[in-house]
């Protein structure tokens, strides 16, 4: 009951009411320890095996959920509709990108122990002032967290300011995005052009090929997943959501009862921002590479087509639509990959006019039936006793 | 920060002076001045296009007029403040469409309402009060909706609609209710329950209520100002302006 609830501070909320988040962080738990303990421990030849290239499959997926939900936290509850997030997915990863180069040190093709190889190959006499700091992990992962999160707080401060909204901001979103692509694609722009940044040795001192690595890797994604999504249902649980709530379905309504409508979809905007950024630091050393594409726009559009899929505005709905998309699409571009793109578009429409509310509207329906079948069962049992 | 000086002598709680505003050359406030006396109930009437919203709009900072003097309690200056700084210093405006949040339930929509904490940072860390609880049931009471608290607004009557944004505006606790169009859409005994209801509010409010059933504004027994064509037509009792021949010929019908 709401009545009560609204007693309740966001985290007894939580563990009190949201029962398939609580599923959610359940199911993602035991894959973080039942994942790399099959990985680890079986022999290759044993049923129970799981390979390293599964699980560092799964690992990606795990980072495109926990972008899924920050898109979700943005577009499902505040209405605000990004078609430019992969940018802040990609800024986040080129931050890890860097970090993971200048690990590298002395064992690159060229053997430079100050420059990256791709910087050697160009030429470059030394180290471009935006890549210090990057030897240390810890600045990296402030960087991680900040570049995203500035970049989102100086577009959503202007934009939001003067109001820009709907298709419009769809659209400068996208620009963005496009933007940052044909930037990070030219070579003097000191990001590794076209290939963008890979080749990458260890992370904190650990190999990224061994198995270990992969494995903590992959435990570190699953632990990002539930932290964003914990943080994110704090949010969306607190008075804070329902303004958000009530900006997306009437914004001028929230307005007028005295809510600076701009403050709030640039503190949702920037929170979003930042945990993109996490997702993707956390898939560049699974997948080995961070380069421009990631930038490009249709990828934004995709991260949108599996929060529609998995349903819009519940956070765990998001976590389903990118795991289910993506996996079909690992399955389809494996088995038909000249159809994928079809079937993508395929799939966005149907669940726009025939699934409004994503694979989790089907749910309750079902649920429904189920009880329905079950109580008329148990009516027959007792009829049949008597 | 200075304030343009008033014309009248007695205090106001909403004074417009020569107040003008333009669309693209049409003029929807022409040189409109109007006095609202601490809690006085105004009814407004007027032809459509006659300026009524825009007024509301002016007063509530959505639009800049051209010129003129907008001051809310003789103090502050509201052409200088946006929608949300005019809702916090205490004026609540109803919309002419129900705008409650219909994914919300009757209840979280009054307690967003709810006077204070509109921060972010406060929002995040908003837990109620026992204090906003009671002010909550109070308003739930006055609005009769205490048996609807967890119906999702989406799925009430339109007059329930109508009753919940009114009661959203309670929460802020206004000095000043704007409210457009109250009695459209609802049933003859709804509106005479909003109407005795509005006589309540009248008590510790100021009421500005535009509306064109005539039964309704009898029923409120107040002042009314006829707009027409931006400006102030005519003012008076119901009975005066009624007998105003401009005012028959411009709105009412012969």
């Amino acid at each position: 009951m709401p009545v009560q609830a609204t007693h309740m501070g966001p985290i007894t909320r939580l563990l009190t009411q949201d029962k398939n988040g609580r599923r959610l962080l359940l199911v993602i738990a035991v894959l973080a320890i039942v994942v790399p303990f099959c990985n680890l421990l079986f022999p290759a030849e044993s049923v129970l095996h799981i390979s390293t290239y599964t699980m560092t499959l799964l690992g990606k997926y795990l980072c495109y959920a926990l972008l899924a939900i920050a898109v979700d936290l943005i577009w499902g509850y505040c209405g605000i509709l990004s078609l430019g997030h992969g940018a802040f997915f990609a800024l986040g990863g080129y931050a890890m990108g860097m970090y993971l180069m200048r690990q590298v040190g002395d064992r690159g093709v060229y053997g430079n122990p100050e420059l990256p190889d791709f910087m050697v190959f160009l030429n470059w006499q030394e180290l471009p002032w935006y890549w210090l700091g990057f030897d240390s992990f810890a600045f990296s992962m402030l960087m991680v967290l900040l570049v995203p999160g500035t970049l989102a707080f100086v577009f959503g401060a202007l934009a939001f300011r003067s109001r820009v909204s709907g298709v419009y901001l769809s659209i400068i979103t996208q620009a963005m995005t496009y933007a940052l692509m044909l930037a990070f694609f030219r070579n003097d722009m000191g990001f590794g052009g076209n290939n963008g940044l890979t080749d990458f040795k260890d992370i904190l001192g650990f190999d990224l090929q061994s198995d270990g690595t992969r494995a903590g890797l992959f435990i570190a994604s699953a632990l990002a997943l539930m932290l964003g999504y914990v943080i994110s249902r704090v949010i969306t649980a607190s008075k804070l959501g329902r303004v958000l709530v009530a900006i997306r379905d009437s914004e001028s309504r929230a307005r007028f009862l005295g809510y600076r409508v701009e403050h709030y979809k640039l503190f949702v905007f920037v929170v979003s921002a930042m945990l993109a950024g996490v997702a993707g630091a956390l898939y560049v050393p699974q997948v080995g590479i961070i380069n421009p594409s990631e930038f490009a726009p249709i990828f934004s559009i995709e991260i949108i087509i599996w929060v529609a899929v998995g349903g819009r505005g519940s956070l765990y709905g998001a976590v389903i639509g990118a795991v289910l998309v993506n996996y079909a699409k690992t399955w389809f571009t494996g088995a038909f990959a000249e159809l994928w793109l079809f079937l993508l578009g395929g799939l966005f429409v149907l669940t726009t006019l025939y699934l409004p509310r994503g694979v989790i509207g089907l749910w309750p329906p079902l649920q429904q039936r189920w009880h329905r079948y079950r109580q008329q069962r148990d009516l027959v049992h007792q009829e049949d006793c008597l | 920060m200075s304030i343009a000086p008033k014309h009248i002598e007695q205090p106001s709680v909403l004074y417009m002076d020569g107040v003008s505003v333009s669309f693209d050359g049409f003029k929807a406030l022409n040189s409109l001045s109007m006095c609202i006396e601490p809690g006085e109930m105004r009814a407004i009437i007027g032809p459509n296009g006659a300026g009524k919203t825009t007024m509301m709009d002016v007063i509530t900072g959505k639009t800049q007029p051209d010129c003129g003097t907008v001051l809310f309690n003789d103090q502050h200056d509201l052409t200088r403040y946006d929608e949300a700084a005019v809702a916090n210093l205490g004026i609540g405006r109803k919309f002419q469409k129900p705008s409650v949040i219909e994914s919300l339930t009757v209840f979280e929509n009054l307690e967003m309402s709810l006077r204070g904490g509109r921060s972010v940072w406060q929002a995040l860390r908003h837990r109620l009060t026992a204090e906003q609880q009671d002010k909550l049931d109070h308003i739930l009471a006055l609005i009769d909706m205490t048996a609807r608290l967890d119906t999702f607004a989406g799925n009430l009557s339109h007059g329930q609609k109508q009753w919940l944004e009114i009661g959203m505006l309670l929460g802020q606790q206004p000095q000043l209710l704007l409210i457009d169009e109250p009695a459209a859409g609802m049933t003859d005994e709804e509106t005479m329950k909003t109407a005795e209801l509005f006589k309540t509010l009248a008590q510790h409010h100021s009421l500005m209520v535009v509306e064109h059933d005539m039964d309704f504004i009898a029923a409120l027994e107040c002042r009314v100002t006829v707009l027409h064509e931006g400006s102030v037509l005519a003012e008076g009792s119901l009975a005066s302006v009624k007998a105003n021949d401009k005012v028959i010929d411009v709105y009412l019908g012969r």
